[in-house]
């Protein structure tokens, strides 16, 4: 499993002044692999993410990525943004982060501007280059809104969908921009059943495609359903990793969850 | 529609109001003769003058609430009528044609000082929408955007008195010139937002005239630089109203230039992600945009059209001195974009119309310009906050399928 994973974090630590919001944290994803990364309010899993996609500078530890395609490693740490994303990994946000004010397909064309190239002259000339190139934006971005359902909302602003769309279309943008590893930071929050059905369908497709997909979740029965592996983290270390029947009857998991007082025989 | 709730308010508030003016409508004190007159016939309009416009406000209001309740409800996105308009593609031709007439004709039909004053409006609106692209449509907020259009004007005069080069030659170079700086002083800034970047852009404005100002070996100080010459046409010599009308001429098609490329910005990869900027950092550069790369693009195209308007100013006067490139000039520009509606092209037009022209024909009021200026953007705000002319996303038609409808807010 480890030689042919796609993503290894090892050790990983960051310190907010005096507080250790992440314990020398070890992980890894296997491609094509849907992995959980579960615990309680507060446990890091946030932090974890952004030290992932470069929004913090972690204080310590190594995060690797090894492209499925290339077979090329390299580290991500201290790797701004936007180069992590071209590297191939995108993330959704747990506080929906989408372009307001922009229409439906523009929020997933802008997912597309890390493949494409087209700069100032290419925009004013419009040269036949740029124009095969916003083509196949627009093309490929309708495809991507084809497949999260929103279609028939292409032209609409993003900020008129309704909740469960949202979060649907924020997965839509982060899949424009072609990640072979795909962050989840609680997509099902908020949702309806039958909204959160759906999204277990999507995923499963997402991952049928080809992606590997790391989620952060709180809730169990989809974590349960859909992980191949799950982590649990509290106060910034990792308690417990495996399948999820294996989480299922972990003691240290369940104290965490549930508090002191529980007995041998509950477990 | 009106309550007796609200005549009350309003009631209050023009007492408020004649309490807050009492020292200044009424009292009037004469140290000479050390008078004191009591003007209470002032008090008296000062009260009946808020109760009214109060009340009409409130009226307003009720009725725009209305009115939103009424969209809700049919749930249709109301498009603005001038939008309407320019959408209709029956309209749009003869309306574009009829527009280019008139202002082709415009210098042969009116005076050459009117065609002057049409020429500094014309050079607003670029101004104006060269600031749109970094205030507008990428959210910089840039109130230093004069410091450009000194670079340019300088560099036009400078580059003449100690070389000898003519204005077609310095106009590209001016040009670069700014968008230079633009980068020189973009580089440093851009990681701040908001506030922060709207106060270190106000200084560094503020620098370069003091810099202008203060040293005489390089820009010969307040007393400025004159003799610079007009735009040349093939060597031709021109009378000065025919220089004027040259002048005219070569704005317009400035301007036409600007609307084209300014629109195929906006209509870009690079526009798209401009708009994405001014909404969500964050979640920008987790799509893969380069911040620090988009923003930059941004601020240098906005610096390059300021310093061909700068090149244009210093031909048109024959006269630079750093007193032209005062706070207040960044200010009318930012009006514009503001009056006018955050990256809508046509909104920006219409903003420097008039922003440049009202004050213009209102000579008689040219006491009060700041005033009346503070308080139609106060009103706006309160209004209009989009703006004059909202722009209105673009649609995109889809190959794959049957072609949904498409419908463009451009060209």
């Amino acid at each position: 499993m480890m030689n042919k994973s796609i993503l290894v974090v090892s050790g990983l630590t960051m310190d907010f002044g005096g507080i250790r919001a992440l314990d020398r944290l070890d992980l890894d994803v296997g491609p094509k692999e849907i992995v959980a990364l579960i615990g309680p309010n507060g446990a890091g899993k946030t932090t974890f993410f952004n030290c992932l996609t470069g929004i913090y500078l972690p204080s310590d530890g190594d995060i690797r990525l090894v492209s499925p395609q290339t077979g090329r490693g390299s580290r991500l740490n201290g790797l701004k943004p936007n180069k992590i994303t071209k590297k191939g990994v995108a993330r959704t946000f747990q506080n929906i982060r989408l372009f307001s004010q922009m229409t439906v397909l523009e929020n997933v064309m802008i997912g597309r501007h890390c493949r494409t190239s087209s700069l100032i002259m290419g925009a004013i000339l419009r040269t036949r280059k740029t124009r095969k190139e916003e083509q196949e934006t627009i093309d490929k971005s309708y495809d991507i809104l084809e497949k999260v359902g929103l279609s028939e909302q292409a032209n609409e602003f993003a900020s008129s969908l309704s909740y469960g769309a949202q979060r649907r279309l924020e997965i839509g943008r982060a899949l424009a921009t072609e990640p072979f590893l795909l962050l989840l930071d609680e997509p099902a929050a908020g949702m309806n059943p039958q909204e959160t059905a759906d999204l277990v369908t999507l995923i499963l497709q997402i991952r049928d495609e080809g992606h590997a997909i790391l989620l952060i979740e709180h809730d169990m029965k989809l974590v349960m359903t859909l992980s191949d592996r799950i982590f649990v983290m509290d106060y910034g270390k990792k308690i417990a990793q495996g399948t999820p029947a294996e989480i299922r009857v972990n003691r240290a998991v369940i104290k965490a969850y549930l508090g002191e007082d529980v007995g041998p025989d509950n477990a | 529609m009106i309550t007796v709730k609200e005549v009350k308010r309003s009631l209050l508030v023009s007492l408020w109001f004649v309490f807050l003016t009492f020292p200044l409508m009424v009292i009037k004190v004469n140290p000479y003769e050390r008078t004191v007159s009591w003007r209470w016939s002032n008090m008296v309009y000062v009260a009946i003058g808020t109760f009214v416009i109060s009340l009409l406000a409130k009226a307003w209001f009720v009725r725009k609430e209305r009115r939103m309740a009424r969209q809700q409800d049919s749930c249709h996105a109301r498009i603005p009528i001038i939008q309407r308009i320019l959408q209709r593609p029956g309209y749009r031709y003869p309306l574009a044609a009829f527009l280019l007439g008139a202002v082709l004709a415009f210098p042969h039909l009116f005076s050459t000082y009117q065609a002057n004053i049409m020429t500094t409006a014309l050079m607003y609106i670029v101004l104006g929408l060269g600031l749109n692209i970094v205030v507008g449509v990428a959210g910089l907020l840039d109130l230093g955007y004069v410091a450009f259009y000194a670079v340019g004007a300088y560099s036009y005069a400078l580059l003449n008195l100690h070389f000898g080069l003519g204005f077609w030659t310095v106009l590209p170079v001016g040009g670069l010139l700014a968008a230079l700086f633009g980068v020189l002083l973009g580089f440093p800034v851009l990681r701040l937002r908001g506030d922060y970047l709207a106060i270190v852009t106000l200084g560094f404005g503020e620098i370069i005239r003091l810099i202008l100002e203060n040293w005489n070996a390089f820009s010969k100080g307040p007393s400025g630089i004159s003799n610079i010459p007009r735009p040349g046409f093939f060597g031709l010599e021109m009378s000065l109203d025919q220089a004027m009308i040259y002048m005219y001429y070569l704005m317009i098609g400035l301007l036409l230039v600007t609307i084209f490329v300014v629109n195929r910005l906006q209509d870009s990869r690079l526009g798209r992600a401009w708009l994405a900027l001014r909404e969500d950092e964050i979640a920008c550069q987790a799509m893969g945009i380069d911040k620090t790369r988009t923003k930059l693009i941004a601020f240098s195209l906005g610096a390059f059209w300021a310093g061909l308007i700068g090149v244009i100013f210093a031909a048109k006067t024959t006269f630079v001195n750093p007193a032209s490139f005062t706070f207040m000039e960044s200010a009318i520009i930012l009006s514009i974009v503001v009056l006018g509606g955050m990256g809508s092209i046509v909104g920006v037009i219409l903003g420097a119309l008039i922003l440049v022209l009202l004050p213009e024909y209102l000579r008689a009021l040219s006491e009060y310009r700041m005033l009346a200026f503070g308080a139609i953007l106060v009103a706006m705000m309160i209004f209009k906050p989009e703006g004059l002319i909202a722009n209105v996303r673009r649609i995109y038609c889809y190959q794959g399928r049957k072609s949904n409808t498409a419908l463009k807010n451009d060209e």
